[in-house]
């Protein structure tokens, strides 16, 4: 494994320029006044109530995400390069759908085995042929960065569905503006609070319907969910309704919600309730988070969904594997954000090489989400590796494997005082009908363990506030 | 031959239902092997029916009823000139190349029995159709067909394969489930079944075999369809080509089924040839 | 607004309000338990504490009869316990439930006191409680409610959520005070028709207490407690806060400012109106001649009766 790559410092201890000015007031701030500080975060992320649910705890059932108060920094140059690579990204990954869902183009020319699309359950025939305003369907993308080297950075995951974290993204600012005000007048941050202005009118941008201010809703799972705090977070900062299924019903093709003076046309519905649960009369007839009919009036163009039904077909990590290749079929462009090397266990020469370097290798169930069902290993012990190697042996089409990266390492709070910790970046790229929008920086998030990679909210990771510099 | 049908469906709500919203597929397609020569549908409530296509091409209606909905009634008459063409579709409306029907679905996923009984089979890649007939002739032996209700759940295969017993649908789910598991594009049918003066709704499959084209089986029966049968709808299992689905009709707390009665008779009338 | 966020608002300051005058009953009822019978006390106070909370039925099933419903047991009840929808832990989860659903239609004010008051309550021990920690958990219970309700007054907009949110205070404010005149009417009648005196004193001031009314009565009255004193000023005093009048004269006008703001009235304002008309129209002699136990019998049926109009007008 290469040294591990450190965006404070250098090797030899030098402070890289952009967190010269930071790194000087860590050391000059007495260390139980960050402690302080941070409890005061802590407080305050809990007085607002941001917690997140974790499943398969019966106890801690709203729990916090720790919050680090030591600002992750990427300078102007990074981000640029960065958000290029990203806009190129989503670009290619709407071409995608659109074409799986319409001539199957990169089908035909053989570049992506059809089974991938045909037998993947996240492509929905409901879609086939089913025209979407201007032919986008992931409206709004995380895509989920790590970093190895001062100019690499990787695309380790598209999330096409309903990725969640950015309202972590804002109150981590918010939280920063009010503990820290003395940082921001030494550093010039580029802004993210414009956030939900960008979002607000992307989602208006893709209204079926011209001539009237549309209604856009946010469609959440309900109280339950785990991030059903954002939901109400981000409704309450667009400033629009923030509906559950039963609030809805579709009459004669049309969406409605029930208010206090009687039925209201809706024209977009931001939802995050998973495509399985949309509409009890096309998808899981179980489903009592839908909306029936929801399905009906979609496809007769009464009403955007956003993301898109069926987005999710582009973004396992088995299709992850072939986005170089996809990028270049539609764009005709090299992409400028690299792919992390990955075998695909379901092609016999990769599962070989897979199962012969289990300890050194992340090994990732295709479907699989939030750090759940995954062997990190190196870090892994024996048992456990043994245990991979049977699911992998069984069902080798449900996994890929990559190398472990040495993701970068940021400075951070923890018990003993500021030390590096792993991070990543979920920035969040917005797709309208006029243009694409991406506020500078994303969600970074942190293994708080020392040496661990996992940085997913739900196996212990924490946040930070992600400054891009506008100088 | 001519085939007149009339199908008709009743749905009781206990209590009223506030107000419902269904999608019926009730509207059957010409193709090689059928002409529909007159087809109406109709709802003895007041509301619009917003005819559409659904992803395989089958004709739909979707309405929603305003409450309290106590009894919803459905009628589909028609009458269809039919042809035997030995199993063999042309001429049907297809919005998937073939590989998209090897989807398995929650009713066709196999357990370790149908697994198992799908390696029991002499499979050759060169020679699917064998496969497929042996397949038939299998479950003909090893399920015993129960009456098909236009209404009722129908059973996943792996339930069909273990208790023995399953109405078409479920040994269609089998069918399906099998031949995917051995690479072949396979589908769910839902129709009608004409024979004698009876006539009853009935699911089988269809398999896609290279050189040839779709066929279908009806596995229930040991037989490829022939001029007795009516294909209604297609798709990847009994739920998609459910005649009559709706809020509040899946989970039955306060839905009382009630058994659509249906008549399909063979009419006077002679042939009219091809169309 | 939707229909579901307007119930939301409904219920959550419903359920407020319920904690709040359950926490008035378990404290009076603790003051007339500890008077010494000669002077009043009475035994089975804790049985007409679950009789005023309206929970009766549940607590028979649970404990055995109210007459020898015991301090500990009512206490547990009416306070703590899971299986009681309506104890006053459960008001506050469902009210934060509530308050959770419809998180962007309060101020953060509001819902901080709500997320709070959760929080903390999570710190009482889940053991019978002494005296003290009782008293304190009463006391904390009773600033949550003045807390919410402040917040309310002070950071929300004057608009349809704000009418919908006091509709549900005013509605089950009103439903509190009649339940506890209904389960202590007899020591408010006439004195040739009950066995009373001077003893009666204690009850009579207890029924001020648990509605805070003793030193607004003095102010009132100017005059010593008076059993008819007591009736006219729970009942048709618009003065009084929690007087019946008073709840249905803010009740009745919320609900012609929102039939005002949305240019269209219903059943719920018809309803309202009559019966502030009534409660406006009738002197306390009147409500004694046809029979206080009757009249107050068909306000919490009225009073119900309201509550469904306006859930099928508005909420649904």
């Amino acid at each position: 494994m290469r040294q591990t790559f450190d965006e404070m410092s250098s090797s030899d201890g030098t402070v890289r320029p952009a967190y010269e000015t930071l790194s000087q007031w860590l050391s000059n701030v007495p260390q139980d006044v960050l402690a302080h500080r941070r409890k005061e975060a802590e407080f305050i992320f809990r007085r607002i109530g941001i917690t997140f649910a974790v499943y398969g705890e019966q106890n801690a059932q709203e729990r916090l995400i720790p919050f680090d108060i030591v600002p992750r920094i990427l300078t102007k140059e990074e981000w640029v390069q960065l958000s290029k690579g990203l806009e190129q990204r989503v670009k290619a990954l709407n071409h995608y759908i659109h074409d799986v869902y319409s001539k199957r183009e990169i089908l035909k020319a053989g570049k992506i085995p059809e089974e991938l699309v045909y037998k993947n359950p996240a492509f929905r025939p409901e879609m086939n042929g089913q025209r979407v305003p201007h032919d986008l369907y992931v409206h709004i993308a995380g895509i989920d960065i790590v970093r190895t080297d001062p100019s690499t950075f990787y695309v380790l995951e598209d999330n096409a569905r309903t990725p969640s974290g950015v309202s972590y993204m804002l109150e981590n600012r918010e939280i920063m503006l009010r503990l820290f005000p003395e940082l921001f007048s030494m550093y010039k941050v580029a802004p993210v609070e414009n956030y939900a202005d960008d979002l607000l009118a992307t989602l208006r941008s893709l209204s079926p319907h011209s001539g009237h201010e549309p209604n856009v809703v946010i469609l959440t799972p309900g109280i339950y969910n785990s991030a059903y705090y954002e939901h109400s977070f981000l409704a309450d900062k667009l400033g629009v309704d923030l509906v559950e299924g039963r609030d809805l019903f579709v009459k004669d093709a049309v969406v409605y919600m029930r208010t206090t003076e009687g039925p209201k046309r809706v024209d977009v519905i931001y939802r995050r309730l998973d495509d399985d649960f949309l509409d009890p009369l096309a998808f899981r007839r179980d489903s009592v988070l839908g909306v029936p009919g929801l399905m009906s009036a979609y496809q007769a163009g009464n009403v955007t969904l956003t993301n898109a039904v069926g987005t999710g077909v582009a973004d396992d990590k088995a299709v992850y594997s072939y986005m170089p290749e996809i990028i270049k079929f539609y764009l005709g462009e090299e992409p400028i954000l690299p792919n992390v090397p990955t075998w695909r266990c379901r092609e016999p020469d990769h599962l070989k090489y897979v199962l012969e370097h289990l300890p050194e290798l992340v090994v990732k169930e295709v479907h699989g989400s939030g750090g759940y069902g995954m062997l990190v290993g190196p870090t892994a012990d024996k048992a456990q590796i043994e245990a991979f190697r049977a699911k992998v042996s069984a069902t080798p089409d449900n996994f890929i494997a990559q190398p472990t990266l040495a993701l970068s390492t940021c400075p951070t709070l923890v018990e003993q005082g500021v030390a590096p910790r792993h991070v990543d970046l979920r920035p969040f790229i917005l797709s309208g009908s006029d243009k694409v929008r991406i506020v500078p920086g994303g969600l970074t998030r942190v293994a708080m363990k020392e040496g661990s990679l996992v940085v997913n909210s739900s196996q212990g990771g924490g946040t930070k506030d992600t400054w891009v510099l506008d100088v | 031959m001519r085939v007149r049908i009339r199908h008709e469906i009743t749905q009781r709500f206990e209590p009223p239902a506030r107000n419902t919203t269904a999608t019926v597929r009730l509207t059957p397609r010409s193709h090689d092997g059928q002409f529909i020569l007159r087809w109406t549908l109709d709802l003895f409530s007041d509301c619009r029916l917003n005819p559409a296509e659904d992803a395989f091409g089958n004709l739909c209606h979707t309405f929603t009823l305003d409450g309290p909905v106590d009894v919803l009634t459905v009628i589909a008459e028609g009458e269809v000139e039919t042809q035997d063409t030995t199993g063999i579709l042309r001429g049907t409306v297809e919005r998937f190349p073939p590989p998209l029907f090897l989807r398995q679905t929650e009713l066709t996923e196999p357990d370790e029995a149908v697994l198992k009984l799908a390696r029991s089979l002499p499979f050759s890649a060169d020679d699917p159709l064998s496969f497929l007939h042996t397949l038939m002739a299998t479950l003909k032996e090893r399920i015993a067909e129960v009456p098909t209700s236009a209404l009722s759940d129908v059973l996943p295969a792996g339930e069909a394969l273990k208790t023995g017993t399953g109405c078409s649908g479920a040994v269609a789910h089998l069918f399906t489930s099998v031949a995917r598991l051995h690479s072949i594009p396979a589908r769910h049918i839902s129709g009608y079944l004409a024979s004698g003066d009876a006539g009853t709704a009935r699911h089988w499959a269809e398999a896609y075999v290279p050189k040839i084209g779709w066929i279908g089986f009806d596995a229930g029966r040991d037989m490829c369809p022939t001029e007795e049968y009516v294909r209604l709808a297609v798709g990847l299992d009994s739920l998609d080509v459910a005649p009559l689905r709706g809020t509040g009709f899946d989970t039955r707390q306060n839905v009382r089924a009630e058994e659509g009665r249906l008549s399909a008779r063979i009419a006077q009338a002679q042939s009219q040839g091809q169309n | 607004m939707l229909s579901r966020t307007a119930d939301n608002l409904y219920w959550l300051t419903r359920y407020v309000e319920r904690a709040d005058c359950l926490a008035r009953i378990l404290d009076v009822s603790q003051r007339l338990a500890y008077t010494p019978v000669t002077y009043g006390g009475s035994t089975n106070e804790w049985g007409s504490a679950v009789l005023s909370a309206g929970c009766a039925d549940l607590y028979t099933n649970r404990y055995g009869p109210l007459e020898e419903a015991t301090e500990e047991n009512v206490v547990s009840f009416l306070a703590f316990e899971a299986e009681n929808a309506s104890s006053i832990r459960n008001c506050f989860e469902v009210a934060r439930t509530n308050a959770r659903s419809v998180r962007t239609a309060l101020t953060s004010e509001m819902w901080d006191v709500i997320n709070s008051a959760w929080i903390e309550l999570r710190n009482f021990p889940n053991r019978p409680l002494t005296r003290d920690e009782l008293a304190r958990f009463l006391a904390f219970v009773k600033e949550t409610s003045l807390r919410f309700d402040g917040a309310t007054f002070r950071t929300m907009l004057r608009n349809d959520a704000y009418w919908f949110a006091r509709s549900g205070v005013q509605l089950e404010r009103a439903d509190n005070t009649a339940r506890i005149l209904d389960v202590k009417y007899h020591v408010l009648l006439p004195e040739k028709e009950h066995v009373g005196g001077p003893l009666d004193y204690f009850q009579w001031t207890s029924i001020l207490r648990s509605v805070s009314a003793l030193t607004a009565f003095h102010w009132v009255y100017r005059d010593s407690v008076k059993p008819w004193l007591v009736a006219d000023l729970l009942i048709l005093n618009r003065q009084m806060p929690r007087s019946l009048a008073a709840c249905y004269d803010s009740l009745a006008r919320n609900l012609d400012d929102i039939a005002g703001a949305y240019g269209r009235q219903g059943p719920s304002q018809r309803l309202g109106r009559s019966m502030l008309a009534r409660l406006t129209n009738r002197s306390i002699e009147d409500i004694f001649q046809t029979g206080l136990h009757e009249f107050i019998s068909e306000f919490i049926s009225d009073n119900n009766k309201l509550g469904a109009e306006i859930t099928e007008q508005y909420l649904t």
